[in-house]
């Protein structure tokens, strides 16, 4: 028993050293935001913060307003996290519950074109969205991710083994229309798999770079990944410090959120990636 | 057999109305333009397979496969092997790991952080004179002089490479977890009756019941890792410095495209990496399959 618990305390140790890298790099960015520049370039990485803070602030805000990418960011994750639920849903349900013509055909054709890298069509992308004078404007974040071929076979996957067509028949004998079908007992049924996905969704588009990178041109329209590859090459750059900041404002509100968070998120994760 | 119900169609029309606007009708532009010299004004002008006679002899999208694949190798090996190790920890029923859920939560922030935020944050910590990496390694007399990390191509590939493990072991962990809890606790239960010791459980219930698990984790990491460009663009010039270590396939991509305005090239490009992608998905999807064989 003794020796069981040394080799446990040993392990414990390690799995701390591993915690505690996986924090530092975000440790040094806290601490270092609030510090000087002067600060950062003398006395190189202290453990205690600066006072600096505000300072900081002042400096990164007449360059740029990282609120505002967040707040571009957010509009745009939701936007298609709903979207893409709900047609996603909805095409998952017509896979699922009606046979008609050529289904298995589009099916299949739907499940070859999930496995093609998202960068093959990026120029003709690109040159469609331009056609279209779509350019600089967040309709090519948003509407495209509505055809998501990964959750609307989750979606049919998860439905064809919940769902009961009984439940169905009833619902067609009581006199209801297919769409009402679909919304009164279809949505309910699939909602915690689309919760799954809609917590996928949100990260992915949150962390979407080179899209939006290519897409938009107005600095007041960038989403936060854009804001923070053009604060490299902006003044700020200059002042670790108020790098440090803007990096940090960045990041803190997605731990915060994640620490009330964490458990659906893990859970989505694994659900996602364990297909039977 | 159900009887034919055409309301299905009404359901999926929404979905591939924009699907073959925005998925499949850019691929097939961005295959048209393949076979032009197209500079993004005015018409794009038919060469024939010049953009392909190219590719085959361009030695920077050579280049550009090694380094995306000397910076996939090294992620991936670090991040499997940290993520196997603490799954194997953690599904030893003898030594009963506690906070399971504290760790998976601890090892995953990482990588739910913007990754243009980490190369930025990366990118100033590595800082030369004034990184506190340096700073810090110097305080503690690791090291005598501050190294220029990102301006060797040998650590500059190492540190994008590591970074990336550091993003993604926490993910593999969850899978690698999520796999195991769909083992049936009946094999290690009777495992552990037969008298096996960790390792033999290990190689003989664990590993070859995680093996489709791990087809996924390899080739979902693969296809990601020949995808990787915010991380190298954006910590260093976004050109692939030091001396075009950090370039990889889709920054070339990228470059050729929206830097150079070579649009033409730059979809040759992009079908260059689609073959790719598919030839070792392929190899991978092979070389798994035939080991099942011979052990079944």
């Amino acid at each position: 028993m003794g020796k069981t618990n040394i080799v446990k305390g040993i392990l414990y140790l390690a799995l701390t050293l591993l915690v505690i890298i996986s924090f530092i790099p975000f440790y040094m960015m806290i601490i270092n935001a609030t510090r000087s520049n002067a600060e950062i370039l003398q006395h190189g990485f202290t453990l205690l913060p600066g006072g600096a803070l505000l300072d900081n602030y002042e400096i990164l805000i007449q360059y740029m307003n990282l609120w505002r990418g967040f707040a571009n960011s957010l509009f745009v994750a939701v936007c298609v996290t709903i979207l893409s639920s709900y047609f996603s849903a909805l095409t998952a349900f017509g896979f699922a519950v009606y046979n008609f013509k050529g289904r298995n055909f589009l099916f299949v054709v739907m499940l070859l074109l999930m496995m093609v890298p998202g960068q093959l069509g990026l120029i003709g992308f690109y040159d469609l969205i331009r056609t279209m004078g779509l350019l600089d404007t967040y309709i090519p974040l948003i509407i495209p991710p509505i055809a998501s071929p990964f959750i609307v076979f989750f979606l049919r996957q998860f439905l064809q083994t919940t769902m009961h067509p009984s439940l169905l028949e009833a619902a067609r004998i009581d006199g209801a229309k297919e769409l009402t079908i679909f919304h009164k007992i279809g949505i309910p049924i699939m909602m915690p798999a689309v919760a799954t996905m809609a917590i996928f969704t949100f990260i992915g588009s949150w962390n979407n770079y080179i899209l939006p990178l290519v897409v938009l041109f107005s600095p007041e329209k960038y989403t936060l990944p854009v804001m923070m590859g053009a604060l490299r090459g902006s003044q700020v750059a200059q002042n670790l410090g108020a790098m440090y900041l803007g990096i940090a404002i960045s990041v803190v509100p997605i731990m915060i959120a994640f620490l009330f968070l964490s458990k659906y998120i893990i859970t989505s994760i694994s659900a996602g990636a364990v297909k039977e | 057999m159900k009887k034919l119900d055409y309301n299905g169609y009404l359901f999926i029309i929404p979905f591939f109305l924009v699907f073959i606007t925005f998925t499949i009708y850019p691929i097939l532009l961005t295959f048209y333009y393949s076979f032009t010299s197209y500079s993004g004004m005015g018409d794009p002008e038919f060469i024939g397979l010049a953009n392909y006679t190219r590719l085959v002899t361009d030695p920077y999208f050579f280049r550009a496969f090694y380094n995306t694949m000397y910076i996939w190798g090294i992620n991936f090996a670090f991040q499997l092997g940290i993520a196997l190790l603490l799954a194997i920890l953690f599904s030893d029923i003898r030594l009963r790991m506690r906070g399971l859920n504290f760790f998976r939560a601890a090892f995953y922030l990482p990588n739910l952080i913007t990754i243009a935020s980490v190369a930025l944050l990366f990118g100033i910590l590595l800082g030369w004179h004034h990184g506190t990496i340096n700073h810090l390694l110097l305080d503690l007399g690791i090291i005598s002089q501050p190294i220029n990390w990102l301006n060797d191509p040998t650590t500059a590939r190492w540190s994008v490479a590591l970074i990336g493990a550091w993003m993604w072991f926490g993910h593999t962990f969850i899978i690698l977890m999520a796999g195991i809890s769909g083992i049936s606790k009946d094999y290690f239960e009777a495992a552990l009756i037969d008298g096996a010791n960790r390792w033999q459980t290990l190689t003989n219930v664990t590993l070859p019941l995680l093996k489709p698990i791990m087809l996924y984790v390899l080739i979902t990491s693969l296809i990601g890792g020949l995808q990787i460009f915010d991380l190298p663009m954006l910590i260093t010039d976004g050109m692939g410095a030091p001396e075009g270590s950090l370039n990889t396939m889709v920054l070339y991509l990228y470059n050729q495209a929206f830097r150079f305005n070579n649009y033409g090239y730059a979809a040759a490009v992009a079908y260059g990496l689609f073959v790719i992608t598919v030839v070792f998905s392929l190899i991978t999807f092979k070389s798994m399959y035939r080991k099942n064989v011979k052990e079944g």
